[in-house]
């Protein structure tokens, strides 16, 4: 029987993804640690501010790892939540892990502590690039019914490995704040099929924003993270040319598409129509097949 | 503050920044030492050009100059609002700017932010937030969302929110509110120059702004818990 991530809180997901009775938390709902903004609002708190953080083992190699609570105001970057991810990261610093992995889910900055979360989401950024800078491979996990939005988005981007399901989001504006200013022609967020398409694992995986497509299972996070150990990407200039020269002959060939459809066709894809329906695997054959194609064809 | 008044007052005759649509770019001399300028000005909203644009000045600095400190001039209303722009993966765009201010930042370039006009949500997150210090203007306004969209949002009454940002610096909009958490390093008035010149003098390579919120009263548990978990 699968366990689904997306349906999953954030305790069970860590604990599917590390192998048995190793994580152990750090600032856990027993120190209650809470934001000091919340009540203030009258809003109400949660003894992990909704981030849980820790360490364990990943195929017997030890990780730091986070998981946000899309159920906890959308998983919101508030000052304590983010405070947690930016230890997380410096304590990688010390400890040298195999790698920290951040299962995200979270519309971005908490809009009850905007100007914490703001500065947070850049401290989160930075702690995780110094630890990218020391060879520990950092990987942002992607699964949750909230997706990954604004300012965790930027984060997840700024990792070593992204792994997403199909049901996963990955995106910067939500599709409701960008039809709210610019109109429901912009982008209509009540077109399921446009706002999956357009954010969706399948989306970015075909267009390399994602590394690893797996299907809504928790045994299939877990194999893809394991996969991926051992395999850091250090920031470097040679790096970074190369990644603006991907996101340069991105915006050349597809700058003028209107929709995913248009992309996934010009990049090769037969019967872009067929892919909202193709299972994960499926999808993973078709961009191996694309990627063999002839460069004149592709 | 117009952009040609700004580098004036930084730079006087001495740089040759262009205006090239929104983007700003170019180099300036500062007390012998040649800086970069890049920058975005017209409120610009940072889509994937402008984001890579701005990147592409970085990574250029750091290819051809090592060591050239970087000037980030900060006027934008966020990221672009487009169904196209997220089609073709903004986020990474934006994040790629990011990551390139922290290469140069890692390679030893000191690198200053100035907002000089208007800061909000994702576009100051990857530029003026990425240096190894930001400043601003009094008049400059940073923000995510204002009172009347964060009441809607939060579904918390306006006025509870106004009465409640007086003694919070939490949500408001406001430079002050951002010096207080540490965000901002400090605003900048009279000899703008002066302001620059001792902003690279005193550039700390380590992220400190969580404890400087903390002493400054704005942020007072960030910078605590942070060291909780490194430490635990």
């Amino acid at each position: 029987m699968n366990r689904s991530f997306a349906e999953s809180t954030a305790r069970e997901r860590v604990t599917h993804l590390l192998d048995a009775d190793t994580f152990h938390e750090f600032l856990g709902p027993a120190e209650r640690v809470v934001s000091p903004h919340l009540a203030l609002l009258g809003v109400p708190s949660a003894f992990d501010d909704g981030v849980v953080i820790g360490g364990g083992l990943l195929a017997g190699q030890a990780v730091l790892l986070a998981a946000q609570e899309g159920e906890f105001m959308g998983g919101g970057v508030g000052e304590v939540h983010g405070a947690k991810l930016v230890g997380l990261f410096q304590r990688a610093l010390v400890h040298k892990p195999a790698a920290v992995i951040v299962l995200a889910e979270s519309g971005g900055v908490r809009l009850h502590e905007a100007n914490a979360g703001l500065i947070a989401v850049s401290e989160v950024m930075r702690a995780l690039l110094a630890v990218r800078a020391v060879g520990i491979p950092v990987m942002m996990l992607i699964g949750g019914a909230n997706g990954c939005f604004g300012g965790m988005g930027l984060i997840a981007r700024c990792a070593d490995w992204v792994v997403m399901s199909d049901i996963g989001r990955l995106a910067m504006s939500g599709p409701e704040v960008i039809e709210s200013s610019n109109g429901v022609e912009e982008f209509d967020s009540r077109d399921r099929a446009l706002v999956w398409r357009t954010t969706g694992g399948k989306h970015r995986y075909l267009t390399d924003d994602c590394d690893v497509l797996v299907e809504d299972d928790m045994a299939q996070f877990r194999s893809a993270a394991i996969g991926l150990l051992g395999q850091p990407k250090p920031l470097s200039l040679a790096g970074l040319e190369v990644e603006h020269a991907l996101l340069s002959d991105r915006l050349q060939r597809y700058g003028d598409c209107r929709d995913a459809m248009d992309i996934w066709q010009r990049a090769g894809v037969a019967e872009p129509l067929r892919v909202a329906d193709m299972e994960a695997d499926a999808i993973v054959r078709l961009k191996n097949m694309m990627e063999h194609l002839p460069k004149e064809l592709a | 503050m117009n952009w040609e008044i700004l580098l004036t007052a930084l730079f006087g005759k001495t740089h040759d920044v262009k205006c090239d649509g929104d983007l700003l770019s170019g180099s300036a001399e500062l007390n012998g030492q040649t800086v970069t300028v890049v920058g975005t000005t017209h409120h610009a909203a940072i889509g994937v050009e402008l984001a890579l644009a701005q990147a592409r000045v970085v990574l250029n600095t750091v290819r051809d100059f090592p060591g050239r400190a970087i000037v980030l001039l900060v006027d934008t209303q966020g990221q672009r609002l487009r169904h196209r722009d997220e089609l073709l993966g903004i986020n990474r765009y934006m994040a790629h700017m990011g990551c390139c201010i922290e290469l140069a930042r890692q390679r030893g370039h000191r690198v200053i932010g100035l907002v000089y006009d208007q800061a909000l949500s994702g576009g100051f997150i990857t530029s003026g937030l990425m240096a190894d210090a930001c400043y601003a203007l009094p008049e400059a306004e940073i923000r995510v969302m204002r009172l009347p969209a964060m009441a809607r949002v939060t579904k918390i009454d306006e006025q509870r929110l106004a009465e409640l940002s007086k003694s919070n610096p939490v949500f408001a909009p406001g430079v002050e509110n951002y010096v207080a958490m540490g965000g901002i390093e400090a605003l900048w008035t009279g000899d703008l120059q002066a302001c620059l010149v001792r902003a690279l003098q005193d550039a700390a390579t380590v992220d400190e702004r969580a404890a400087e919120g903390a002493a400054r009263g704005g942020r007072l548990l960030a910078a605590q818990v942070t060291a909780r978990v490194a430490n635990a």
